[in-house]
């Protein structure tokens, strides 16, 4: 393994835990589309650019908005409630 | 249950859970070490057989194509149980009022969204179509490129545009090119069937190795899918969006 490698290792597993130690759902959201912006640039590292688009496109785009999407409804739901 | 109960019950799975996990991690080969019999033979055999110099493509649409359907009907599957459970949930009567809503939200938008939603949204088209017709030159794909171009949809939504415009219902348009893109893959699966000997054969011309004509029914599966997910994933996003703006209309 190489240095830029051991480093995106390293990344991720920081960015995983910032991840739960977000407590706040919606900034859980954000973070959690920073970590997959850090996992796509280790699957890239490893030589799986792939995958890493895949990562890009599903973890720091998709997910995070979904996630999004559904504390904004829970929130509307709520107020109505 | 108590807390000291659910501790308990989370404890006697997640220790297991972690054992097992780095068990099966200590027994991965290296990153370094030399490839497997079955990615040699691949890697040896891909691009002179098929002319696609992407092997994961080759693999992905041709020598496995029939895993890549299901995969593909999964996300189709998926995008049709959001937009039924969605609007099992919200009455008909609102149904016309998500299409007034969807107009007026463009009042929304600050003026900085406008213009970054607006120059974002052609360059997203463009580099997904990009990624979608090169999927078997360089990485990427059918489904990379469907998720580029359904988040150029949601510059154009951020930005308060409207996407609904004139008689085209946008939703019934996407929805069309959800199916469209789904039936498109198989309809190449069958394909090989009738002009080839198997189900998901091969059977248009290969072309020449490293040109965007290359890899017979490789790229045309690619651009089925592509459809598909930029469908699925739109329709996907304007079921939950419809759903706020409804939830937003009646609460004003």
């Amino acid at each position: 393994m190489i240095a830029v490698q051991y480093a995106t290792l390293v990344l991720v597993a920081v960015a995983g835990t910032l991840v739960v130690l977000a407590r706040d759902p919606r900034r859980q959201a954000v973070v959690t589309g920073v970590f997959g912006l850090a996992l796509s640039i280790l699957f890239f590292a490893f030589q799986a650019p792939d995958v890493a688009l895949s990562a890009l496109a599903v973890g720091t785009v998709a997910m995070p908005g979904m996630i999004l999407l559904a504390l904004a409804m829970i929130a509307r739901e709520d107020e109505d409630g | 249950m108590s807390e000291r109960t659910r501790l308990a019950v989370f404890l006697a799975g997640a220790v297991p859970l972690a054992a097992l996990l780095t068990l099966a991690l200590i027994g991965l080969p290296g990153s370094d070490l030399p490839l497997g019999d079955l990615a040699g033979t691949i890697a040896a055999h891909a691009v002179p057989e098929r002319k696609g110099t992407n092997t994961v493509i080759d693999v992905a649409f041709d020598y496995r194509a029939l895993d890549t359907l299901g995969e593909e009907f999964m996300v189709f599957v998926a995008a049709i149980g959001t937009a039924v459970l969605l609007r099992a949930t919200r009455a008909d009567d609102e149904r016309s009022n998500v299409e007034e809503r969807r107009e007026l939200h463009g009042d929304d938008a600050s003026e900085l969204m406008r213009w970054a939603g607006g120059a974002l949204a052609p360059v997203t088209v463009l580099v997904g179509l990009y990624v979608v017709s090169h999927g078997q030159l360089t990485p990427g794909g059918g489904f990379q490129g469907g998720v580029v171009l359904a988040t150029a949809f949601l510059f154009v939504y951020l930005s308060g545009r409207r996407v609904a415009s004139g008689r085209v219902n946008a939703l019934s348009l996407t929805e069309a090119a959800e199916a469209a893109g789904a039936a498109g893959f198989a309809l190449i699966g069958i394909g090989g069937l009738i002009f080839g000997a198997v189900l998901m054969e091969n059977f248009v011309d290969l072309g020449s190795k490293g040109s965007v004509w290359s890899g017979g029914t490789i790229p045309l599966a690619n651009v089925a899918v592509g459809i598909e997910v930029a469908g699925a994933f739109v329709v996907i996003l304007t079921e939950l969006l419809d759903q706020l703006v409804v939830g937003r209309g009646a609460r004003r």
